[in-house]
């Protein structure tokens, strides 16, 4: 049923938009999206690009995944990067997640999205992430400069979404709004969909600091005492290594995952630190255009 | 979902298999600003064990500066800050928990009086509504404007839970009084199935577990009605209605047409027609990913190809032939405005209506409804918030059934094409209204009393008495009947239209004035037409025919249509024409 809904989400979207285009993130929403694309339009193939905001922060592993993912399926990936704002010195040490994130993610996606001339953007966002995802329509609509307006928004009625925008305005469309977590993971098991290796459990090099572990992978500086160990460990969510936290686990199946989830009951978002820069944070980095 | 001694993996397994299994129930949750709503629906969510713990530690961060008592269940659900300041919920929000029998999707909408719009949102896609009132201030005008909608929007369950009974001593007459009150009310319309259940959302009585505070109440809680009301049956399965989405066509083996079931089941090998053009072919195949599938059904998305080639594209609609939608240009609906501009009659806008956009313009506004009081006032425009009945034109025929009927063919929007904005949502109640249906275009100012040839001189004349073969299905017997009558010495036509049936009642009224003989073929979605033709026709000359139910050999079937003239009298015996009189 949810699967339907999503496949009845992408078709109309193709169908009525000259721009379409999906946001890929590697993450395993994204590869539960792609699957759902190419359900959507087999036997053709993902009739769109798909598009990778590349902050350079990424795990390797994450890197190596896309790729491979990609050319596998044979969908056309764009990989776009804030290149400016990095040689500008950007990065999660010196601004703070808060402003590294409006460079890397933010900007850099409005100007991808400004660049490809895309109308509409897909989304793996799910209304269950986050309180103020609750609010947000399917077909969430832009301005021309990608600002979100949560007091504005078009209602949206049974299944028919309106899809008109002006020259400039662009939506961005949320194919998994109703699916939980646990609607992903039992998506992905059942259809044997790949994911980024990084969310099974295994022994990996960590900075332990308080309760978060934070991966060695780029030079994060550490703090004074601290070093690295070897923790069995995997990641709930995957962003940008040094601002996602790892969990000590030993889930290395996807039912296993399913398990401990069902278990630790523990908001997947809670280690990904920028949720917790400010009260209500996700609603202020959407109005500015994040997803 | 709520054990906590550790799962095998295996057990996880059946688990998931169990999971995929359940079913989803969509329920709006609708109540005025103070009944608690947020607070059952955090109950909701928290006794449920659907609240991470993360998300409640946030709520407990946040609630310090409240002064609610000890866990505010409300700030769970009020997500944006604007709502957080103001203390009240002003948007749809979505919410989603389980439990080992069902899953849920609850769309919690506002109860103040002004996002009228928002509950009519969340109730579009639910199949059950909980109607918020609070004990101590009975049945409010909001708590009758919320069972309206719902029942409007077409919600067949429907739960009354009457709140804070804490607060009135848990009294059965309250509660009595209460469920009197807005029983009288509700059977002013239709609610098919309609439940009370007192409660108290801030202490958890009757939520998730019967409250033994309460004894005179002999119902089941609240989750427990929600995990066990039966909505299987809801869905209509009998009329199938396949509006193609998306035309797939990978490559030059490959022609699929993509869709979503709106209603009934397809299977390969049933015979289709495809709207508007009215050709028929068979369904090869329902392809997917996962493989050809051997039936489809609501909700599903899939990908159906056919037999023969035919032109078809995004906005058309497959049927089963022998239950076809109506086809029509001009439909009754039920509006809920939802734009800060007024409906505007002399306004163009666009349509949607399952996978068309069409240009249209509202004809007429013949009410409105005072939701309070349900009295039906005339209005010249509906303002925000307003709910009507209007006449909608559109410039190409939508292929509909009520709403009644079907949801997913009888809902459409409403957008104004200059701010794109989405003015309205509307529920189609009928096809064509009867002062459209009376009204002719053609026929204005024409007279055929005046003049000095009789009908019976006609008659006598040309061997026959006018008359209007009205012929459904099958374009090439009106041709082999024109040919065959015309041998006979008839004066025959055909009149034939590929677009649309409105003008051929109309012409063959003219013809049969002048003493001809009217062959009309039509195609079968335009069966509606039927009625107003004979009307305008005069049931005394209008023969239907239903090709279907002739001879499948083209000049048996012909000659079939002879005989039923001769006997009408149309073909009567030589001589018979000397004395006149009617067919």
């Amino acid at each position: 049923m949810l699967e339907a809904e999503s496949i009845h989400i992408l078709r109309e979207v193709v169908a009525e938009f000259q721009r379409p285009v999906m946001l890929y993130s590697i993450g395993k929403d994204s590869s539960v999206m792609v699957r759902l694309a190419q359900k959507a339009f087999y036997p053709g193939k993902i009739p769109f690009p798909l598009l990778h905001i590349d902050t350079t922060y990424k795990f390797r592993e994450m890197i190596e995944f896309r790729d491979r993912f990609t050319a596998e399926i044979g969908a056309r990936l764009i990989v776009h990067t804030n290149w400016k704002a990095i040689e500008e010195g950007a990065n999660p040490f010196r601004l703070g997640t808060s402003k590294c994130c409006g460079l890397l993610k933010t900007r850099s996606l409005l100007d991808a999205l400004a660049e490809g001339g895309y109308d509409a953007a897909f989304g793996g966002a799910r209304r269950d992430e986050e309180k103020s995802r609750a609010k947000e329509r399917i077909y969430s609509f832009r301005d021309s400069f990608g600002q979100w307006d949560p007091k504005n928004q078009r209602p949206e009625l049974w299944n028919l979404f309106n899809a008109r925008v002006d020259k400039g305005e662009s939506i961005r469309v949320f194919p998994l709004s109703n699916w939980t977590e646990l609607d992903v993971w039992q998506y992905i098991y059942l259809e044997n969909i790949p994911i980024v290796p990084l969310y099974f459990a295994k022994e990996r090099d960590m900075v332990v600091r308080g309760n978060t572990l934070i991966p060695v992978e780029q030079d994060i500086p550490l703090l004074p005492g601290e070093r690295t160990e070897k923790v069995m460990c995997r990641m709930r969510s995957l962003g940008c290594s040094p601002c996602t936290g790892a969990i000590r686990s030993e889930a290395d199946t996807v039912p296993k995952i399913i398990e401990e989830m069902m278990l630790f009951r523990r908001s997947e978002r809670e280690n990904r630190v920028i949720d917790h820069d400010q009260e209500g944070s996700m609603e202020l980095k959407k109005r500015e255009g994040y997803f | 979902m709520t054990s906590t001694t550790p799962v095998t993996v295996t057990d996880i397994e059946s688990f998931l298999r169990q999971n995929e299994e359940k079913e989803l129930l969509r329920f709006s949750t609708a109540g005025s600003v103070d009944d608690g709503k947020s607070t059952l629906i955090g109950r909701l969510l928290y006794d449920s064990k659907g609240v991470y713990e993360d998300q409640l530690a946030s709520v407990r961060k946040v609630s310090v500066n409240q002064t609610s008592g000890p866990l505010d269940f409300a700030l769970l659900t009020d997500g944006l800050r604007a709502e957080r300041e103001q203390g009240i919920t002003i948007d749809v929000a979505y919410r989603y928990f389980s439990t080992p029998k069902r899953k849920f999707i609850i769309a919690d909408t506002p109860g103040h009086e002004q996002y009228t719009r928002n509950m009519a949102t969340g109730a579009s896609t639910a199949n059950l509504a909980i109607i918020l009132v609070d004990a101590r201030h009975g049945v409010l005008p909001q708590s009758r404007r919320h069972a309206f909608i719902a029942a409007l929007l077409g919600i067949q369950h429907m739960v009354v839970a009457v709140n804070k009974m804490d607060l009135v001593d848990f009294s059965e007459e309250v509660f009595e009084n209460i469920r009197q009150e807005f029983d009288g009310f509700v059977a002013q319309f239709q609610v098919p199935d309609l439940h009370f259940i007192p409660i108290s959302a801030l202490h958890g009585d009757n939520v998730v577990e019967k409250s033994d505070r309460m004894p005179w109440f002999t119902g089941e809680s609240l989750l427990h009605y929600l995990e066990t009301v039966h909505i299987a049956s809801d869905r209509n399965l009998t009329e199938m209605r396949f509006p193609v989405q998306y035309v797939i066509r990978p490559n030059l083996d490959f022609r699929g047409y993509g869709g979503q079931v709106a209603s009934g089941v397809i299977r390969p090998g049933d015979t289709v027609m495809v709207l508007p053009s009215g050709r028929t072919t068979r369904v090869k195949a329902i392809a997917t990913y996962d493989g050809n599938l051997s039936r489809a059904f609501p909700p599903m998305s899939v990908t159906v190809t056919l037999e023969d080639e035919i032109d078809i594209s995004r906005g058309d609609m497959l049927v089963h032939p022998t239950h076809a939608p109506h086809v029509a240009k001009q439909l009754d609906a039920r509006m809920v405005w939802m734009s800060h501009t007024p409906l505007d009659p002399g306004r163009p806008y666009l349509v949607k209506h399952t996978t068309q956009v069409v240009r249209a313009g509202v004809r007429a506004i013949r009410y409105k409804v005072n939701v309070n009081t349900l009295e039906k006032e005339p209005a010249t425009r509906l303002e925000l918030n307003e709910i009507g009945a209007v006449v909608i034109e559109t410039h190409r025929p939508l292929f509909f059934d009520p709403y009644k009927r079907n949801r997913a063919t009888g809902s459409f929007i409403l957008i104004d094409p200059i701010s794109n904005e989405t003015v309205g949502a509307g529920m189609i109640t009928g096809r064509e209204p009867r002062e459209a249906q009376l009204k002719s275009t053609l026929l204005d100012g024409l007279t055929f009393e005046n003049s000095r040839v009789s009908p019976p001189e006609r008659a006598s004349r040309y061997g026959h008495h006018a008359a209007t073969i009205w012929l459904e299905g099958n374009p090439e017997l009106a041709f082999v009947v024109e040919r065959k009558l015309f041998d006979r010495g008839c004066l025959v036509h055909v009149l034939a239209d590929e677009k649309d049936a409105f003008i051929l009642a109309e012409l063959a009224k003219i013809s049969n004035a002048a003493g001809m003989i009217t062959i009309c073929s039509v195609r079968p979605e335009d069966a509606a037409e039927r009625e107003r033709a004979s009307r305008l026709v005069g049931a005394d000359q209008f023969l239907e025919v239903d090709a279907a139910s002739l001879s499948g050999n083209l000049d048996r079937a012909a000659e079939e249509i002879c005989s039923l003239l001769e006997k009408r009298g149309v073909l009567a015996g030589e001589g018979d024409f000397a004395q006149g009189g009617g067919i």
